[in-house]
């Protein structure tokens, strides 16, 4: 799961060759560690306007231990920040693109390395005038294509703010923190869509999940074995969920957090059931579930066979549909609470499709769409639905995919390489932390902005 | 210190292998450490202080003294829990069991794992008798004259390693062999024998397709399941085996098929006080009720190997003031096919119920459907110490699957030994 030609091009006799010749080098990423500062410098940020947005940025910055620096037109700086912050809520005309252009450009030019590139703008929807509405779609496409002219690691993204939530502080922090942390290392080129929502307080923002009990499905391995990790991190009590015949990997993961083994078969008639068991020998009731197991049964389109077809979207789609509806149901002991959270994992193959994988493009499509339904009909609990789309991402099952095919899906995105499971994870934390309850109906991509399935 | 319940709250079992395959390079320690890894995940114990862990081997290389105290230190629980270990030849797991209950009963412990493992693939190899008094006298010389001339006794046929033996160290006999005798004295057929066979792999083969081991067993080493169970067996197919045992005799009838094979494997199993359970969110299964050990005189008793069982049920059902029939489940180790019918045999007769148990009526028969309904083990295995956990949790399971009821366990131990319990569902 090594990537050996970023390895090569970053050390010693490669990395000088490398650099003469002219060869891309995959940047070395900056991930999170506990105790970690949000940034390694200070924090440009500016805005249009007399905006509030602006003074809720710096604020959130500050609160987490930043240093925050004035983004304006023909500035210098004196410090490399780590981080350009743009609200353009209040953009209204195409003029005041220029501006934007202004303020941001030398604070982009200056950043340090694994920069972060935040853009917060309004719903273009939102707008009944055509050139407001124009001058918002805008930020999308400025957006995208900083995050394609960024090197050293950086990351462009954008956070479009509805309504009520331009004048509610808290419903920004979560997202602002996360996109400018390490933690969303591989997040990059993507829009968020953040509402109002019920944030309560966090004491900690690097350990929001205290005390709150999360079941992962798929957590034996891979992905989900890094997801489990994560969760652990943020103080989760973690129930670690995989098939009985995975159980010996599953022990491993739940022995190493402290967390409790599984063995279920998420598709069997009773596995709603088996796991609200479990959260209720944890906890009152369940905080978070993320549905990440799937499998895969590649074949073309026009050899596939209802085998195939069926097992692939039982698992990674119909077993969440039968699990949700027994954990959502408010007579469950140890269903999913008011204010609860559902991630699921999607695919960018479900976004863009993939050869012989039609079964797995149909479920992980299908996740999005139930992800963007859903989320409307348990708005009123309080319930956020969310997903991510994992791009390339480093694991055994990638691993296995032969050479050719795998440099390509490496390097074919802004950071120039794979994804680690952990970034799935944090992405995964992100959506279920507390701070997070005016995020969903999102389907997040985790893919460093690649251009597979955009 | 007043009495109060002990109870079976889970267990854990990795698959069991046949030995000399796939746990083949796995030590004892190694088998037994993965089984309570597996039985902490299940049960969240990770840093949790037990009140004891008690469990063993009995095929054990004497480096492995302290076998149960290192896995509880090569696992997650924390290392504060105390451990020892026991060896009752067959019995051992169960009778693991019963210390543990009896414990908590007492009040003086909280929680206990109660477990064995066992490896023929790893057995210990010593060098021979003779070999090892030339090394001892070479290590007792003063001087190197008295060492050289030690030395110098060593011949080629004292580095024949001596090999453990699957045998009485009285009789000399192999058990089957015993067992051989036993079957012929009380005239079970090879036909009764290959059924009861046929029926342990098709039952085992059906609780796996049901799930019934999802929250029982831990995949080890590739394997998911008891690589001994062949779903496919029927009488058919066993009636084409020659004997392997009370060979010579034309009527022999016990087979390989209708005999245990040589196995690995691990078991373990969680007890504990109903506080203790409550305190930690976890269902208690079922309450151990009580156990009793047993054994016979087979040198000069008259009495078959393999026989002490009935003396212990007799002897638990009294103390209990239960029936024979009181009970919805039996759960026979089938050390062999015969073993099991010979049992059975022996609690309907009156002659033996009179004149060995001393009772004026005889137990009687029980319903066959309530024996062994999901497998034992002559389709899953039969690592020695490790068979009493795999017993014990099925059974707590199967008790709390029906939510009433009782079950009676019954080993066979070498030494003419055997170990009886009761489990009761919780209400």
């Amino acid at each position: 799961m090594t990537d050996k030609y970023a390895q090569l091009v970053n050390h010693g006799i490669g990395k000088k060759v490398a650099t003469q010749v002219g060869l891309p080098r995959p940047p070395r990423l900056r991930r999170y560690e506990p105790g970690q500062e949000l940034l390694e410098g200070p924090a440009a940020v500016g805005g249009i306007g007399q905006s509030p947005v602006t003074q809720t940025v710096a604020a959130v910055i500050k609160a987490s231990g930043g240093a925050v620096v004035d983004a304006a037109a023909d500035t210098t700086y004196a410090d490399k920040p780590a981080a350009v912050v743009f609200d353009a809520t209040a953009a209204r005309t195409l003029k005041e693109l220029e501006e934007l252009r202004a303020a941001v450009g030398p604070a982009v030019k200056a950043l340090g390395r694994c920069g972060r590139v935040i853009l917060i703008g309004t719903p273009p929807d939102e707008l009944a005038d055509a050139e407001a509405a124009a001058a918002q779609q805008a930020l999308e496409g400025i957006m995208r294509s900083i995050g394609k002219e960024l090197r050293a690691g950086g990351t462009a993204n954008l956070i479009w703010l509805q309504g009520e939530a331009r004048g509610d502080s808290a419903a920004l922090a979560a997202p602002l923190r996360f996109l400018l942390s390490s933690r969303s290392a591989y997040v990059s080129g993507q829009p968020v869509r953040v509402v109002a929502g019920d944030v309560p307080e966090v004491d900690d923002w690097q350990t929001p999940l205290k005390g709150e009990v999360a079941v992962i499905t798929g957590a034996a391995r891979g992905i989900g074995a890094d997801i489990a990790h994560v969760f652990a991190r943020a103080g989760a009590n973690v129930i670690a969920v995989d098939i009985p015949a995975a159980g010996d990997a599953l022990a491993k993961v739940a022995n190493g957090i402290g967390a409790v083994a599984l063995q279920l078969d998420i598709t069997s008639v009773d596995a709603g059931e088996r796991i609200a068991q479990a959260v209720a020998r944890v906890g009152d009731h369940l905080d978070v579930i993320v549905h990440n197991a799937g499998i895969t049964r590649d074949k073309l389109f026009v050899n596939t066979d209802a085998d195939r077809w069926g097992s692939v979207i039982d698992v990674n789609l119909a077993a969440q549909f039968r699990i949700n509806k027994v954990l959502l149901d408010p007579a469950t002991k140890g269903g999913l609470k008011d204010g609860g959270r559902i991630v699921a994992v999607a695919s960018t193959s479900g976004i863009g499709g993939n050869r012989g994988q039609a079964n797995y493009a149909a479920s992980k499509a299908g996740v999005m769409g139930m992800v963007r339904q859903l989320s409307k009909n348990l708005a009123d609990r309080h319930i956020t639905v969310n997903a991510v789309a994992p791009g390339f991402i480093e694991t055994e099952m990638t691993s296995k995919i032969p050479l050719a095919t795998r440099e390509v899906g490496r390097r074919i995105n802004s950071l120039l390489q794979g994804g680690q499971p952990v970034d799935v994870g944090e992405t995964i934390a992100f959506f279920a932390e507390p701070g997070s309850a005016g995020v969903t109906g999102q389907v997040l991509r985790v893919c460093g902005q690649s251009q597979l399935g955009a | 210190m007043s009495q109060r319940d002990a109870y079976v709250i889970g267990g854990n079992r990795i698959p069991f292998a046949r030995s000399g395959g796939k746990y083949l390079k796995a030590s004892n320690q190694d088998l037994l450490t993965t089984t309570i890894e597996g039985l902490v995940a299940r049960f969240g114990l990770g840093g949790e202080r037990l009140g004891e862990v008690v469990a063993g081997a009995v095929i054990k290389h004497s480096r492995d003294f302290n076998l149960t105290r290192e896995a509880v230190l090569g696992s997650h629980l924390d290392p504060h829990t105390p451990a020892y270990d026991i060896q009752q030849a067959c019995g051992t797991g169960l009778e693991a069991a019963i210390l543990v209950a009896n414990k908590i009963r007492l009040g003086q412990i909280e929680s206990g794992i109660a477990g064995g493992s066992d490896t023929t693939s790893d057995a210990p190899l010593a060098v021979n008798d003779d070999l090892r008094k030339t090394l001892m006298k070479v290590n007792y010389a003063k001087t190197p004259q008295q060492r050289l001339k030690a030395l110098a006794k060593i011949r080629p046929g004292q580095l024949a390693p001596e090999q453990p033996k699957n045998a009485e160290p009285r009789t000399g006999l192999a058990m089957g062999d015993h067992q051989a005798i036993t079957t012929k004295e009380w005239g079970i057929t090879r036909e009764a024998q290959d059924e009861l066979a046929v029926r342990s792999h098709q039952n085992l083969a059906a609780a796996y397709d049901r799930g019934f081991f999802d929250d029982l067993v831990t995949p080890y080493l590739g394997l998911t399941r008891d690589n001994n169970l062949r779903a496919d067996s029927t009488v058919e197919k066993l009636a084409k085996l020659k004997p392997a045992f009370g060979k010579g005799d034309p009527a022999a009838t016990m087979t390989a098929a209708n005999s245990t094979p040589l196995t690995d494997g691990a078991s373990a199993v969680l007890l504990g006080s109903q506080e203790w359970a409550q305190e930690r969110g976890l269902t208690p299964l079922a309450r151990f009720v009580d156990g009793e050990a047993a054994a016979v005189d087979y040198v000069h008793g008259d009495e078959g190997l393999l026989m002490a069982p009935p003396y212990a049920i007799a002897r638990l059902l009294k103390r209990n003031n239960l029936s024979l029939q009181d009970f919805d489940f039996y759960e026979f180790h089938e050390a062999f096919a015969s073993t099991v019918l010979c049992h059975l045999a022996a609690l309907e007769s009156p002659e033996f119920c009179k004149q060995r148990l001393g009772l004026d009526e005889p137990l009687g028969p029980i319903d066959r459907d309530k024996l062994n309904v999901n497998g034992s083990s002559l389709a899953a295995g039969h690592p020695f110490a490790a068979t009493g956990g795999r017993i014990v949790a099925s059974l707590a399971k199967m008790l709390h699957e029906k939510g009433s009821g009782r079950g009676l366990i019954s080993i066979c131990a070498a030494g003419g030994q055997g170990v009886a319990a009761i489990l009761e569902a919780t209400a």
